[in-house]
């Protein structure tokens, strides 16, 4: 029955339209109550937080951070730890390496470092759901999840080919309460097949994908569908054909277009903007004016950014013929792991450099994003952890975004044909505390259908950030007073002060089951697993887990 | 082959089916000794060294010798100038330390000398 | 007529000592998961019999033996020095073995739970001990060969629906992995292979003519220490340079055969190259490794083509995995400093032994005694070790302090990894008289933050 109190700091709680507000806040058991009334209910805690600023626990709705293809990356690059910053172990934590793919537990104790209390893996294919589970456990301290990959998931595929909607509806909520998953993720849908089937890629919504006879416009709108069919909290998570490729913005239009007004969040949207032709470098160009308009008129889709930051980090991805594009074009190591009738995916180390055209023109663009989508609920700060920069970047991202001197000072920096290729120059909007605050947590959350994230309301999860104000705002966000988990300090002066273990977020949507059968027939078919194993239980989930309801109509 | 006449050999060390079922009895079972503490010769090489099958040879890596009886290995099995034993104590104990940076020492494909030890009389 | 038998023998026995009726239960897991090889196979039925099984149907006969041959154990869970002791006074030895060491070094788990090698990577975290797994005198050169030039790889269902062509080097899965060909990669029907077999080619690479060779299509006898240049011709060949027949002396191959298995290779729609020991153990290692590695890495400029390593053990997979989402690293694996540093001959197990370096130990579900070289074995015979293991074996008789445990997926359930990184979950048959090496493991780390707790309030 312990109460905490936060005292006298400035609230900032968009969901409540809270922007500086000083009050306090109190927490019982987990959860924000309202001030009680009861003259002799002494808090057990009190949070002296005058003159500093409050938000939510900050959101990451979109890292790469648990799972197969996070830890072959891990696997893969010795060199990008052995002399970066590492986590030492204490009397209370484990250690850890950093580089761009962090150990589990570095982590969960750099999030909850940096002020965030949830976070979803993108990515992970259903066969290896107990793999990402089990890496989710040994992530501390946040809460957190992960999107199942179907895009390119043979009975998922089938079912879409023959315009069986009940029976995509079923698998979809068969595959997400068997795998313990929380949203639908489509990665270059119907591409990845063909890949592996021994093509070269997909690039227009419309082609056919061969063997399964349906196109990924079909994909797109079939599994954006199912995913409001079933009433699941978060949209279809869409990464779109052509990533990375000069001249993409049309697919990603196309892509746009086909969801004839339902409800999706499309991916680190900055990869997807570019303008040209993918023979010729020279003509390349940001598109995001053309695609943001669409965004400003549909309040349905929202997208995250997948911010490029300069410096060295790795590639990886669930597009598996991307990452045979990627070793092409930078001569660098390359893993490729491909799933049976699921999935694939594709490792690459990467550098973005200031002074080359293509990287720092993809920065720009990112940043194009943020400063171009009128609506801050609309869009999420991400840097699509680690393809962009790794999440310990995003108090840069906040910097530029709070910042225009800054940008404008980089931007003298970088190579100087982006300055005629992109129009950040010309963008003046600074992003104010309050809608920082949008896109770091109240927005992610509202966009997951996490009813208890993202705000300070009474009910929410406990989950606080305290900052030092600071005009440094580099400083600010890097280094938080203090963070609060369910009530309870887990970070403070910079240390971690309680390892507790996080929940895992599921959800679990009803599906008939006289469906599953011909889920097992085509299971027993292909696989090479039983198909009684291939389910995860309960134990798997970390914390004991929390399924977030379905709202199903 | 005279006593004391050695013969460089290569060494191949891999997992056998008898190897495998017997060890899951227990390591000291009398199968798996035997299956682990024997070296296969390919039928040419045994005639010609005038080794027969039982006979105790011994084999000399540059790290230990060891002494064990020999056999014949299966018809076209086993090429000439190689030697074959089941991974066990026996074939790790003429396994060098040295890992050259890479943490596996060198098991497969060793250089190693065969004498002969002596006959072994059938009755 | 047997069966007849064993029924009046049960009937007897449930007449006459109706107490032990509960023991000779019969009953059947399905499912259930075979770890002795890299296979895990997770379509095991098990007839138990109270504390036996008795039948394993669909293992192959290095399963049956796993399965059969397991009875529940004999002697104490715990000994201290030979000695008979309670598990208590063991686990506290452990951890003072443990915590009083200087370079203390853990190696073994690829023969245990997921859960268990967890438990492990976190007492090697609170003592700064050197973490290795079995790994490294395994495929340890296959993750160096990785680390340098990446793998293309697949899940097993990959190989079985879509691969027409399916190579073996350095490998002999009619003994190491026997139903590796009929549940994966070269038997069954698959979605894109419709005939099974005879959709595909089937070629293998090896010193010996192996009992895998006569069910291969083509057979290459490579002489030893050879691989190495032979898969670079083969790259050279992909790449369209010339090579001469002189450079094949001493190989084994001709020409011929290599140019007829690189038209193979490009013209097929799905090749899988699977590599064993007889890359990873002879010379060369991890650089014959990577040259299969990027081997097939380059043949994806023609067609889709994978590098798969044949994973030994049942778990061998599950300790890499762990040990890297944990550590970042794979294997060899020090955390003295304070936080995990990796290094390939510094901290892999045979050379810390082998050099003397290593001043305590403690050794799961593995047998260096066995099959270490001897300058290990001498060293980690005059060290104080702990063992942990659910039969005797020459390890845990030498061992200062030994835990005799339950074996995994017979008696205790967890989560394997299989060859390809799939995890699967295991569905014991009986329960055990001896703890889980987790449950041990679990106390040990108890004890351990305890007296590290107590070192340091001793220090201040």
């Amino acid at each position: 029955m312990a109460i905490t109190v936060i005292k006298g700091g400035k609230i900032y709680d968009p969901t409540h339209g809270i922007n500086g507000e000083v009050r306090d806040i109190w927490i019982k058991d987990g959860k924000i109550i309202a001030p009680p009334i009861e003259p002799d209910s002494l808090p057990e805690k009190v949070i002296d937080a005058t003159g500093r600023i409050i938000m939510p626990g900050g959101v990451d709705m979109h890292c790469h951070i648990a799972g197969p293809k996070v830890n072959l990356a891990r696997k893969m690059r010795p060199e990008d730890k052995r002399y970066a910053p590492h986590v030492s172990r204490t009397a209370l934590t484990r250690s850890g390496t950093i580089g761009s793919v962090p150990s589990t537990f570095a982590t969960g104790y750099l999030y909850a470092g940096l002020g965030y209390t949830t976070a979803f893996d993108a990515a992970v294919p259903p066969l290896s759901a107990r793999h990402a589970h089990e890496e989710l456990q040994d992530t501390p301290i946040i809460d957190k999840g992960f999107y199942l990959l179907m895009g390119n998931n043979h009975y998922a595929l089938e079912q879409i080919a023959k315009n069986d909607n009940e029976k995509l509806r079923s698998f979809t909520a068969w595959l997400l309460e068997s795998a313990k998953g929380y949203a639908i993720k489509l990665v270059n849908p119907g591409g990845v097949e063909v890949w592996k089937s021994g093509g070269a890629n997909i690039s227009e919504i419309d082609q056919d994908i061969g063997h399964f006879n349906c196109t990924p416009r079909q994909i797109i709108q079939g599994l954006s569908q199912t995913a409001m069919d079933i009433g699941l909290p978060h949209a279809v998570h869409i990464h779109c054909n052509n990533l990375g490729i000069p001249g993409n913005w049309r697919t990603t239009q196309a892509t746009m277009d086909a969801l004839e007004g339902r409800r999706a969040h499309l991916t680190h949207i900055q990869f997807h903007s570019y303008g040209g032709e993918p023979d010729d470098q020279g003509k390349f160009c940001s598109k995001v004016q053309e695609l943001a308009e669409f965004v400003n008129s549909h309040p349905e889709v929202t997208v995250d950014v997948g911010q490029v930051l300069f410096g060295e980090t790795t590639s990886m991805t669930g597009d598996g013929p991307l990452g045979y594009y990627l070793h092409k074009v930078t001569g660098k190591k390359w893993t490729s792991a491909d799933t049976e009738m699921e999935a694939g995916c594709g490792i690459v180390p990467m550098v973005y450099k200031e002074k080359s055209f293509v990287n720092a023109l993809q920065w720009a663009i990112g940043l194009e994003w943020y400063l171009l989508v009128k609506d801050p609920w609309q869009i999420a700060m991400s840097t699509d952890h680690p393809n962009g920069g790794s999440f310990l970047a995003y108090p840069e991202i906040i910097q530029l975004l709070m910042d225009r001197t800054y940008r404008q000072e980089i931007l003298k920096r970088v190579h100087p044909r982006v300055l005629e290729r992109s129009c950040l120059k010309d963008l003046d909007r600074e992003y104010t505390l309050n809608e920082i605050a949008i896109i770091t947590r109240a927005g992610p959350a509202r966009m997951l259908g996490l009813k208890n994230k993202g705000h300070l309301g009474i009910g929410a999860d406990g989950d606080v950030t305290i900052y030092n104000e600071s005009s440094n705002i580099l400083a600010m966000f890097e280094l938080p007073y203090m963070v609060i988990k369910y009530g309870k300090v887990v970070v403070e002066k910079s240390e971690i002060r309680l390892q507790v273990p996080g929940n895992t977020l599921h959800v679990s949507p009803s599906f008939d089951p006289g469906l599953v059968g011909d889920i097992r027939k085509w299971f027993e078919s292909y696989y090479t697993i039983q198909f009684e194993n291939y389910p995860v239980t309960d134990e798997y989930l970390s914390g004991g887990g929390t399924m977030i309801p379905c709202n199903k109509k | 082959m005279n006593k004391n006449q050695e013969e460089l050999f290569i060494l191949i060390s891999g997992r056998s089916t008898r190897q495998g079922t017997s060890m899951n009895e227990s390591k000291f079972s009398k199968e798996y000794l035997e299956e682990t503490g024997v070296v296969q010769i390919c039928p040419e090489d045994l005639t010609r060294l005038g080794l027969a099958a039982g006979d105790l040879v011994c084999i000399r890596s540059e790290q230990r010798s060891i002494e064990i009886p020999c056999v014949a290995a299966k018809e076209k099995e086993l090429p000439s100038g190689l030697l074959f034993m089941a991974y066990g104590d026996w074939s790790s104990r003429l396994m060098g330390s040295d890992t050259h940076g890479t943490g596996m020492p060198n098991s497969k494909g060793t250089d190693v000398y065969l004498s002969k030890v002596c006959s072994i009389k059938k009755d | 007529m047997f069966i007849f038998l064993r029924c009046v023998l049960l009937k007897k026995i449930d007449n006459h000592e109706g107490a032990l009726s509960m023991q000779n239960e019969l009953k059947v897991v399905s499912n259930a998961t075979c770890t002795f090889c890299g296979c895990v196979c997770d379509d095991i039925e098990l007839t138990v019999e109270g504390n036996h099984i008795t039948k394993a149907k669909n293992a192959c006969v290095l399963g049956k033996a796993w399965f059969l041959n397991h009875q529940a154990g004999e002697g104490p869970v715990a000994r201290i020095r030979g000695k008979e002791a309670t598990v208590e006074e063991a686990v506290e030895e452990a951890a003072r073995i443990l915590v009083d060491a200087k370079f203390p070094i853990i190696y073994g788990l690829s023969d245990t739970t997921c859960e268990a090698q967890r438990v492990t990577v976190a007492i090697a975290d609170w003592i700064g001990a050197s973490i290795d797994t079995t790994t490294s005198v395994c495929h340890g050169p296959s993750g160096m060969a990785f680390q340098g030039v990446g793998e293309i790889t697949c899940s097993l269902g990959e190989v079985r629906n879509r691969a027409d062509l399916v190579i073996f080097w350095g490998s002999n899965p009619a003994e190491s992995h026997p139903r590796h060909w009929g549940r994966y990669s070269t038997m069954p029907k698959g979605l894109f292979v419709p005939n099974g077999r005879k959709d595909r080619t089937v070629v293998l690479v090896d010193v010996r003519r192996t009992k895998s060779a006569p069910a291969a299509d083509i057979f290459l006898q490579i002489k030893p220490r050879k691989d190495f240049e032979v898969l670079w011709m083969l790259r050279a060949l992909v790449k369209g340079l010339t090579i001469n027949e002189a450079d094949l002396i001493d190989t084994g191959v001709t020409l011929e055969q290599l140019q007829n298995l690189v038209d193979k290779m490009k013209a097929c729609k799905f090749g899988v190259l699977f590599f064993g020991m007889g890359l990873s153990m002879t010379r060369g290692k991890h650089l014959n490794v990577e040259a299969a590695l990027a081997l097939a890495r380059d043949l994806n400029a023609f067609t889709r083509f994978y590098a798969n390593p044949m994973r030994g053990h049942g778990n061998v997979t599950g300790a890499d995995n762990v040990v890297s989402w944990q550590t970042g690293y794979p294997f060899g694996v020090n955390l003295g400093r304070g936080y995990p540093r990796f290094n390939p001959g510094e901290f892999t197990t045979t050379d810390t032994l082998a050099r003397k370096e290593a001043d305590a130990a403690m050794i799961i579900a593995s047998d260096p005694m066995g099959n270490f070289s001897q300058a290990a074995r001498e060293h980690l015979g005059s060290i104080p070790f702990i063992a942990l293991d659910t039969k005797e074996t020459s390890t845990t008789r030498a061992a200062a302090v030994a835990f005799t445990t339950a074996t995994y997926g017979i008696n205790v359930p967890g989560t394997v990894y299989r060859m390809d990184d799939v995890p699967i979950p295991l569905r014991p048959a009986f329960e055990s008289p001896y703890p889980s090496d987790e449950k041990i493991l679990r106390a040990l780390e108890k004890k351990v933050l305890h007296l590290l707790k107590e070192k340091l309030q001793a220090s201040n």
